[in-house]
């Protein structure tokens, strides 16, 4: 690679200059706002009243979106944004799971305003270059990147012609281009899509770090909604950050041994607790493929079933020999002692462009093998891996890649489409060659990869309208809400779980609420009430980590010894004690847990009122397909016949005896879509909305979002 | 018959807290056991035994998403 060459080609478009902030607790308050129609670099101020509403991370983001949109603006505008914004404790070394940045934007596939958190030294470095956001909008002529220098208080937006599109490419070229030094790499992170990002809806961001021990780039993914796809559209080929000079307490936090001391005592309950609980820093989230196979909550052919024989096969051990380990642990930023990112070396290619190249892959975690595997009735790990980096290379999410491929296979197997269609993809469940030559064509633009990276929703509407496929039937199989993939839990027999993917707000995907076990298995849920308050509590809560900067998994990945001896083992207590404290000690202030919740709740109604003022988010648009409700086919009912048909005898006081697999089908129906609908009624009661998913104006004031310009979009609807 | 998270459950002679986790292919790290409230270490599955008509919960507690 000639970086010198590359660079040479490049074409200064702005500059601009600036003194960096030195962070006061937590905060930079300053934002960079670029303009690429214009190639306009601007500072603006955080103010308190920002801070105060709307926290940080996924808050901010929502917030600039907000102003920088209207009504009628589609993801593909030139007014539409990208943000990034890491929250006030994110960059912190002192606690694990500290690197997080949120990514927010209109979504190409919802159409409405989505958020993704994505690990990757970016966030952390862009405020250490004393921005707490970044905001970009407008549309470049031709590809750019954008340049943030945090020691040398520059910015630049160069033209970029010669570098690659595909991320492990880009990533590579522009940490070396930017290097003083190969001790300098780990100062640089960059933020890239890939060729399939260009050419599909459900592109993805990657955010780089660089592994000095491996001596290699390494991607984290900001997956859900087709930021990625916005991103190439605006024609940028990278966004890049340096800072050199990552230490102890850049955050400037208000109470450092507070701080300091919650994370030692995580450190040591980590050092002490993971080999004998989740086993993260050996497995990484491979741990959940094997458990989600026995409890039958694993995606298999289309979220049809939820175990398979050959679930073994693309379980934890087998991932366990081929990842690489260094004996020191493997975070994606610095102070992750849990360190769940597992890495695959030297990993030869078997097809596409980079056939016969050996290269490092970000291992799968659970929801790529889950939904590029099982879902897809494929169980060979070799092509989990390959799959696995071709999405991320050509920036494409995983999650959305393997629900959509699956929801084709069924379509395929019901002849709804056939070779002709696919141009010669026989797209039967287990076709791995199919799967990923699918993938190739998303990457080249080509053939049935580019109808199919519409992704899902866009697919179902074709078959119906071109093919005469049965709209009933597509409309049950199609595994999108809100117009997002569905994440990779079968939520069949676990109404709070239905709700946790059918009523988050920006589509069905987990980081809002998981509630399978608790409810499923657990049985700790009865009531309404009881499943309503877990999807006001969970979400809320889980929202929270997005608004600060966090990474979910040390909550309750690893517990402390004792937490099933306290009240509420679920919410794992202490850690919650933490996170309180960690905020505290960051900026000073003096929140308590049910505070915590509060600023979660102030930014999610807000983020629901965002949509509603975009055309979406009332009742209807909570609906949810019913394969992720109860099952569609005979061929499901009949697979899980006993539990069925005990559930008609118990839960609907039914004889099956003497019925037919239909009626018994239509009756389960039936009864199961209720319960959904009751669970609405429920959950909105609980959230202060109305019966139609509206934030009732008392709600709002309670939050103190009771903001001029959100009243007005809710009146609209009262 | 024993109970198993508010569920019925077949009971047998000799049933140990960690046999019916077993049986119940309840693999998943983080469960929190109480037998009529009164909570279980795991250092004690082996060699605790439920009784006929006891009242076991076998809390998962939530991960991973
Ligand atoms: S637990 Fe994993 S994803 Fe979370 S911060 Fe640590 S290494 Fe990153």
């Amino acid at each position: 690679m000639n970086v010198e060459q590359l660079k040479a080609a490049h074409k200064l478009l702005a500059e601009y200059r600036y003194t960096p902030a030195k962070l006061d607790r937590g905060y930079a308050n300053k934002s960079l706002y670029i303009n690429l129609s214009e190639n306009k670099i601007e500072e603006k101020v955080v103010t308190e009243t920002m801070k105060e509403k709307f926290i940080g991370g996924k808050g901010f983001g929502l917030w600039y979106l907000w102003n920088a949109v209207t009504p009628e603006t589609k993801w593909n505008d030139p007014e539409n944004e990208i943000v990034i914004s890491p929250g006030p404790i994110g960059g912190i070394t002192q606690y694990p799971g500290a690197g997080k940045s949120l990514v927010v934007s209109i979504s190409p596939t919802t159409g409405s305003v989505v958020d993704s958190n994505v690990g990757g030294y970016f966030g952390p470095l862009l405020k250490f270059s004393g921005w707490d956001a970044l905001e970009v909008q407008g549309k470049a002529e031709k590809d750019v990147i954008i340049f943030i220098d945090g020691n040398n208080g520059l910015v630049t937006i160069e033209e970029s012609p010669e570098e690659a599109v595909d991320s492990h490419l880009l990533g590579e070229q522009l940490t070396e281009m930017f290097a003083d030094n190969e001790e300098d790499k780990r100062n640089i992170s960059v933020v890239s899509a890939g060729t399939a990002a260009e050419h599909t809806l459900i592109g993805m961001l990657n955010f780089s770090f660089y592994d000095a021990r491996r001596k290699a780039v390494r991607l984290k993914q900001a997956g859900r909604g087709g930021i990625g796809t916005v991103l190439r559209d605006k024609k940028i080929k990278a966004i890049v950050v340096k800072f050199r000079g990552v230490k102890g307490n850049l955050n400037n936090v208000a109470d450092f041994e507070k701080v300091s001391k919650t994370g030692i005592k995580l450190h040591k309950e980590i050092y002490n607790g993971d080999d004998k609980q989740n086993k993260m820093r050996l497995r990484g989230t491979t741990f959940l493929v094997g458990i989600m196979n026995d409890y039958d909550l694993l995606p298999t052919n289309n979220f049809k079933f939820g175990s398979h024989p050959k679930g073994k096969e693309i379980s934890a051990p087998k991932w366990v020999e081929r990842f690489n380990y260094t004996g020191k642990s493997d975070g994606c930023w610095y102070g992750c002692t849990l360190s769940c990112c597992k890495v695959m070396c030297d990993f030869e290619l078997k097809t596409g462009p980079y056939k016969g190249q050996k290269v490092i892959i970000d291992a799968p975690e659970y929801e790529t093998i889950a939904g590029v595997g099982s879902n897809c009735g494929i169980f060979d790990i070799d092509y989990i891996a390959e799959c696995n980096f071709y999405c991320d290379t050509y920036g494409i999410d995983t999650i959305s890649f393997g629900t959509l491929t699956a929801f084709l296979m069924e379509c395929y197997e019901n002849g709804i489409i056939n070779k002709e269609i696919t141009g010669g993809l026989e797209l039967n469940f287990g076709n791995k060659e199919a799967a990923m030559e699918l993938l190739h064509q998303m990457s080249r633009g080509e053939g049935f990869g580019k109808i199919a990276g519409q992704g899902v929703r866009k697919c179902k509407e074709l078959f119906i309208k071109e093919y005469g496929a049965d709209a009933n039937f597509l409309q049950d199989i199609a595994m999108e809400a809100k117009g997002m993939e569905y994440a990779e839990y079968l939520s069949k027999e676990s109404l709070a779980q239905q709700g946790g993917f059918g009523l988050a707000n920006k589509g069905p995907q987990h980081d809002e609420a998981w509630l399978i076990f608790m409810d499923m298995v657990n049985n700790q849920l009865p009531t309404f009430e009881d499943k309503a308050e877990a999807l006001h509590y969970f979400p809320m809560f889980r929202t929270w980590f997005g608004l600060v900067g966090l990474c979910k998994l040390p909550w309750n990945d690893i517990v402390p010894e004792d937490n099933g001896l306290t009240d509420e083992p679920a919410k794992v207590p202490e850690h919650v004690q933490n996170y309180v404290d960690l905020f505290n000690g960051v900026t000073g202030k003096n929140i308590t847990k049910e505070d915590l919740i509060a600023q979660s709740e102030g930014v999610y109604n807000f983020q629901k009122v965002f949509n509603l003022r975009m055309g979406f988010g009332t009742r209807e648009y909570d609906k949810v397909p019913y394969r992720s409700v109860g099952p569609v086919t005979e061929e499901e009912y009949l697979s899980r016949q006993e539990r069925y048909d005990g559930q008609l005898k118990e839960l609907l006081g039914m004889d099956p005896e003497g019925m037919s697999t239909q009626e018994k089908m239509a009756a389960l129906r039936k009864y199961r879509e209720e319960q959904y609908e009751k669970l609405c009624d429920a959950v909105y009661e609980r959230k202060g909305w109305t019966k139609n998913g509206i934030p009732k104006l008392e709600t709002l004031k309670r939050l103190g979002m009771d903001l001029p310009e959100v009243v007005e979009v809710v009146k609209r609807y009262l | 018959m024993i109970k198993v998270n508010g569920k019925d459950f077949q009971w047998e002679e000799g049933l140990t807290v960690q046999k019916m986790l077993e049986k119940k292919n309840y693999t998943f790290p983080h469960i929190v056991i109480k037998i009529n409230g009164k909570y279980i270490p795991p250092e004690d599955y082996q060699t605790t035994i439920i009784n006929k008509g006891d009242d076991v919960e076998a809390i998962h507690l939530i991960t991973g998403g």
